[in-house]
Protein backbone atom coordinates (compact mmCIF):
# COMPACT_ATOMS: atom_id res chain seq x y z
CA UNK A 1 0.00 0.00 0.00
CA UNK A 2 1.28 3.38 -0.88
CA UNK A 3 0.52 6.45 1.18
CA UNK A 4 1.62 8.86 -1.56
CA UNK A 5 -0.98 11.38 -2.78
CA UNK A 6 -1.82 10.77 -6.45
CA UNK A 7 0.56 12.75 -8.68
CA UNK A 8 2.89 13.63 -5.78
CA UNK A 9 5.44 10.86 -6.18
CA UNK A 10 8.27 13.22 -7.17
CA UNK A 11 7.60 15.60 -4.28
CA UNK A 12 7.37 12.68 -1.85
CA UNK A 13 10.68 11.25 -3.06
CA UNK A 14 12.48 14.61 -3.06
CA UNK A 15 11.16 15.37 0.43
CA UNK A 16 12.56 12.04 1.62
CA UNK A 17 15.94 12.83 0.08
CA UNK A 18 16.06 16.40 1.46
CA UNK A 19 15.06 15.40 4.99
CA UNK A 20 17.57 12.53 4.87
CA UNK A 21 20.21 15.07 3.91
CA UNK A 22 19.38 17.33 6.86
CA UNK A 23 19.37 14.29 9.13
CA UNK A 24 22.77 13.07 7.92
CA UNK A 25 24.25 16.57 8.20
CA UNK A 26 22.95 16.85 11.76
CA UNK A 27 24.46 13.47 12.70
CA UNK A 28 27.89 14.42 11.35
CA UNK A 29 28.22 17.97 12.72
CA UNK A 30 27.13 16.74 16.17
CA UNK A 31 29.71 13.91 15.87
CA UNK A 32 27.12 11.21 16.54
CA UNK A 33 28.97 9.35 13.79
CA UNK A 34 32.08 9.13 15.97
CA UNK A 35 31.85 6.01 18.16
CA UNK A 36 34.41 7.48 20.56
CA UNK A 37 32.04 10.39 21.37
CA UNK A 38 29.11 8.03 21.87
CA UNK A 39 31.10 5.68 24.09
CA UNK A 40 32.40 8.58 26.18
CA UNK A 41 28.75 9.56 26.82
CA UNK A 42 27.87 5.97 27.74
CA UNK A 43 30.96 5.62 29.95
CA UNK A 44 29.50 7.01 33.17
CA UNK A 45 32.38 5.58 35.23
CA UNK A 46 35.05 7.10 32.96
CA UNK A 47 35.69 10.59 31.57
CA UNK A 48 31.99 11.24 31.02
CA UNK A 49 31.11 13.55 28.11
CA UNK A 50 27.48 14.72 28.23
CA UNK A 51 27.40 16.06 24.62
CA UNK A 52 24.97 13.38 23.38
CA UNK A 53 22.26 14.65 25.75
CA UNK A 54 22.42 17.97 23.94
CA UNK A 55 21.93 16.30 20.56
CA UNK A 56 18.74 14.75 21.89
CA UNK A 57 17.76 18.02 23.56
CA UNK A 58 18.32 20.04 20.37
CA UNK A 59 16.25 17.55 18.38
CA UNK A 60 13.40 17.47 20.92
CA UNK A 61 13.35 21.27 21.02
CA UNK A 62 12.10 21.08 17.43
CA UNK A 63 10.21 17.76 17.38
CA UNK A 64 8.09 18.24 20.52
CA UNK A 65 6.23 21.34 19.28
CA UNK A 66 6.36 20.07 15.67
CA UNK A 67 4.97 16.60 16.36
CA UNK A 68 2.37 17.82 18.86
CA UNK A 69 1.01 20.15 16.20
CA UNK A 70 1.33 17.78 13.24
CA UNK A 71 -0.24 14.74 14.87
CA UNK A 72 -3.40 16.77 15.45
CA UNK A 73 -3.22 18.32 11.99
CA UNK A 74 -3.18 15.17 9.87
CA UNK A 75 -2.58 16.73 6.42
CA UNK A 76 0.91 15.90 5.12
CA UNK A 77 1.77 17.76 1.88
CA UNK A 78 2.62 14.78 -0.29
CA UNK A 79 0.86 11.93 1.52
CA UNK A 80 -2.72 10.88 2.17
CA UNK A 81 -2.32 10.79 5.94
CA UNK A 82 0.17 10.49 8.79
CA UNK A 83 1.41 6.94 9.36
CA UNK A 84 2.07 6.84 13.11
CA UNK A 85 2.73 3.81 15.31
CA UNK A 86 -0.50 2.66 16.95
CA UNK A 87 0.89 0.43 19.72
CA UNK A 88 0.59 1.86 23.22
CA UNK A 89 1.47 -1.07 25.49
CA UNK A 90 4.93 -1.28 27.06
CA UNK A 91 5.50 -5.03 26.61
CA UNK A 92 8.25 -7.61 26.97
CA UNK A 93 9.13 -7.48 23.26
CA UNK A 94 9.75 -3.72 23.39
CA UNK A 95 11.93 -3.90 26.49
CA UNK A 96 13.86 -7.02 25.42
CA UNK A 97 14.56 -5.40 22.06
CA UNK A 98 15.74 -2.20 23.77
CA UNK A 99 18.07 -4.16 26.09
CA UNK A 100 19.63 -6.06 23.13
CA UNK A 101 19.97 -2.88 21.07
CA UNK A 102 21.64 -1.18 24.04
CA UNK A 103 24.19 -3.99 24.37
CA UNK A 104 25.11 -3.75 20.67
CA UNK A 105 25.23 0.05 20.83
CA UNK A 106 27.52 -0.10 23.86
CA UNK A 107 29.79 -2.69 22.25
CA UNK A 108 30.55 -0.60 19.16
CA UNK A 109 29.26 2.94 19.74
CA UNK A 110 27.14 3.14 16.60
CA UNK A 111 23.36 3.09 16.19
CA UNK A 112 21.64 2.66 12.81
CA UNK A 113 21.48 6.32 11.67
CA UNK A 114 25.11 7.26 12.32
CA UNK A 115 26.23 3.88 10.93
CA UNK A 116 24.53 4.55 7.59
CA UNK A 117 25.88 8.09 7.35
CA UNK A 118 29.38 6.92 8.34
CA UNK A 119 29.43 4.70 5.23
CA UNK A 120 30.66 7.78 3.34
CA UNK A 121 33.96 7.60 5.23
CA UNK A 122 34.52 4.31 3.32
CA UNK A 123 35.81 2.76 6.54
CA UNK A 124 35.51 -1.04 5.95
CA UNK A 125 34.58 -1.55 9.63
CA UNK A 126 31.44 0.54 9.10
CA UNK A 127 30.43 -1.62 6.11
CA UNK A 128 30.87 -4.77 8.21
CA UNK A 129 28.79 -3.20 10.99
CA UNK A 130 25.94 -2.19 8.65
CA UNK A 131 25.94 -5.67 7.07
CA UNK A 132 25.68 -7.19 10.56
CA UNK A 133 22.79 -4.83 11.41
CA UNK A 134 20.91 -5.96 8.30
CA UNK A 135 21.65 -9.61 9.17
CA UNK A 136 20.23 -9.05 12.67
CA UNK A 137 17.11 -7.46 11.19
CA UNK A 138 16.67 -10.41 8.82
CA UNK A 139 16.97 -12.99 11.59
CA UNK A 140 14.45 -11.07 13.73
CA UNK A 141 12.09 -10.92 10.74
CA UNK A 142 12.53 -14.66 10.17
CA UNK A 143 11.62 -15.50 13.78
CA UNK A 144 8.70 -13.08 13.78
CA UNK A 145 7.08 -14.88 10.84
CA UNK B 1 33.68 20.68 26.10
CA UNK B 2 31.59 23.87 25.57
CA UNK B 3 32.41 23.67 21.86
CA UNK B 4 31.19 20.04 21.83
CA UNK B 5 27.92 21.02 23.45
CA UNK B 6 27.20 23.82 20.96
CA UNK B 7 27.80 21.51 17.97
CA UNK B 8 25.71 18.82 19.65
CA UNK B 9 22.80 21.25 20.07
CA UNK B 10 23.12 22.54 16.51
CA UNK B 11 23.32 19.02 15.05
CA UNK B 12 20.37 17.98 17.21
CA UNK B 13 18.30 20.91 15.90
CA UNK B 14 19.04 19.83 12.30
CA UNK B 15 18.01 16.24 13.15
CA UNK B 16 14.81 17.51 14.78
CA UNK B 17 14.08 19.72 11.80
CA UNK B 18 14.56 16.76 9.45
CA UNK B 19 12.20 14.54 11.48
CA UNK B 20 9.55 17.28 11.73
CA UNK B 21 9.72 18.03 7.99
CA UNK B 22 9.43 14.34 7.09
CA UNK B 23 6.21 14.14 9.14
CA UNK B 24 4.90 17.44 7.74
CA UNK B 25 5.62 16.56 4.10
CA UNK B 26 5.25 12.77 3.93
CA UNK B 27 3.43 11.85 7.15
CA UNK B 28 6.29 9.54 8.10
CA UNK B 29 8.30 8.89 11.25
CA UNK B 30 12.07 9.34 10.81
CA UNK B 31 13.01 6.07 12.46
CA UNK B 32 16.20 4.94 10.80
CA UNK B 33 16.06 1.26 11.79
CA UNK B 34 12.50 1.08 10.44
CA UNK B 35 13.39 2.94 7.25
CA UNK B 36 16.39 0.65 6.64
CA UNK B 37 14.57 -2.59 7.42
CA UNK B 38 11.72 -1.49 5.14
CA UNK B 39 14.10 -1.37 2.19
CA UNK B 40 14.42 -5.15 2.45
CA UNK B 41 11.12 -6.25 3.99
CA UNK B 42 8.38 -4.01 2.72
CA UNK B 43 5.53 -4.27 0.26
CA UNK B 44 5.99 -2.80 -3.21
CA UNK B 45 5.30 0.91 -3.58
CA UNK B 46 6.73 1.78 -0.18
CA UNK B 47 10.42 1.20 -0.80
CA UNK B 48 11.60 4.02 -3.07
CA UNK B 49 11.27 6.88 -0.55
CA UNK B 50 13.32 4.85 1.94
CA UNK B 51 16.17 4.52 -0.55
CA UNK B 52 15.89 8.27 -1.28
CA UNK B 53 16.04 9.07 2.45
CA UNK B 54 19.14 6.90 2.97
CA UNK B 55 20.79 8.42 -0.13
CA UNK B 56 20.04 11.82 1.44
CA UNK B 57 21.69 10.70 4.69
CA UNK B 58 24.84 9.84 2.78
CA UNK B 59 24.75 13.16 0.90
CA UNK B 60 24.29 14.94 4.25
CA UNK B 61 27.29 13.07 5.60
CA UNK B 62 29.37 14.58 2.82
CA UNK B 63 27.81 18.07 2.75
CA UNK B 64 27.43 18.61 6.52
CA UNK B 65 31.14 18.54 7.38
CA UNK B 66 31.98 20.61 4.28
CA UNK B 67 29.40 23.35 4.87
CA UNK B 68 30.07 23.59 8.62
CA UNK B 69 33.82 22.89 8.36
CA UNK B 70 33.53 19.97 10.77
CA UNK B 71 35.72 16.86 11.00
CA UNK B 72 34.20 13.52 10.04
CA UNK B 73 35.80 10.87 12.20
CA UNK B 74 34.32 7.40 12.45
CA UNK B 75 36.95 5.03 13.84
CA UNK B 76 35.59 1.85 15.36
CA UNK B 77 37.67 0.90 18.34
CA UNK B 78 36.42 -2.70 18.42
CA UNK B 79 37.53 -6.14 17.29
CA UNK B 80 35.87 -7.82 14.30
CA UNK B 81 33.81 -10.23 16.43
CA UNK B 82 32.58 -7.27 18.48
CA UNK B 83 31.63 -5.31 15.36
CA UNK B 84 29.77 -8.33 13.98
CA UNK B 85 28.10 -9.20 17.27
CA UNK B 86 27.30 -5.57 18.12
CA UNK B 87 25.84 -4.92 14.66
CA UNK B 88 23.74 -8.09 14.85
CA UNK B 89 22.32 -7.09 18.25
CA UNK B 90 21.58 -3.56 17.01
CA UNK B 91 19.68 -4.95 14.01
CA UNK B 92 17.84 -7.68 15.95
CA UNK B 93 17.11 -5.47 18.96
CA UNK B 94 15.85 -2.44 17.08
CA UNK B 95 13.35 -4.55 15.12
CA UNK B 96 12.18 -6.51 18.16
CA UNK B 97 11.90 -3.23 20.09
CA UNK B 98 10.23 -1.30 17.23
CA UNK B 99 12.91 1.39 16.90
CA UNK B 100 16.25 2.93 17.72
CA UNK B 101 17.56 6.28 18.88
CA UNK B 102 15.84 8.22 16.09
CA UNK B 103 12.40 6.58 16.07
CA UNK B 104 12.06 6.31 19.85
CA UNK B 105 14.20 9.13 21.28
CA UNK B 106 13.66 11.87 18.68
CA UNK B 107 10.19 11.10 17.29
CA UNK B 108 8.48 8.88 19.89
CA UNK B 109 9.30 11.06 22.88
CA UNK B 110 7.98 14.07 20.92
CA UNK B 111 4.66 12.20 20.53
CA UNK B 112 4.72 11.65 24.32
CA UNK B 113 4.66 7.87 23.71
CA UNK B 114 5.21 5.79 26.85
CA UNK B 115 6.63 2.99 24.73
CA UNK B 116 9.31 5.29 23.34
CA UNK B 117 10.13 6.86 26.70
CA UNK B 118 10.48 3.36 28.24
CA UNK B 119 12.55 2.09 25.30
CA UNK B 120 14.88 5.11 25.40
CA UNK B 121 15.59 4.76 29.12
CA UNK B 122 16.05 0.99 28.70
CA UNK B 123 18.55 1.11 25.82
CA UNK B 124 20.58 3.96 27.30
CA UNK B 125 20.89 2.14 30.66
CA UNK B 126 21.63 -1.15 28.87
CA UNK B 127 24.35 0.53 26.77
CA UNK B 128 25.85 2.24 29.84
CA UNK B 129 26.06 -1.09 31.67
CA UNK B 130 27.65 -2.69 28.59
CA UNK B 131 30.32 0.02 28.39
CA UNK B 132 30.96 -0.20 32.13
CA UNK B 133 31.45 -3.97 31.86
CA UNK B 134 33.74 -3.75 28.81
CA UNK B 135 35.83 -0.79 29.99
CA UNK B 136 35.98 -1.20 33.74
CA UNK B 137 35.30 -4.84 34.59
CA UNK B 138 37.76 -6.54 32.24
Amino acid sequence: MSNVKPGKFLGYTLAAFATGLLFGAGLTISEMVNPEKILSFLDVFGAWNPALIFVMLGALLVTIPGFQLLQRHDQPFFALRNLLPDKTLVDKKLLTGAVLFGIGWGMVGLCPGPALTALVTLNPDVFVFVAAVIAGMSVQKFFAN
Amino acid sequence: MMQDIIWALLGGILIGLAATLLLMLNGRIAGISGILSGVFFQTKGDVFWRVAFIAGMLAGGILGPVVFARPFVSELNATLPMILGGGFLVGFGTRLGSGCTSGHSVCGIARFSWRSISATITFIVSAMITVAVIRHLF
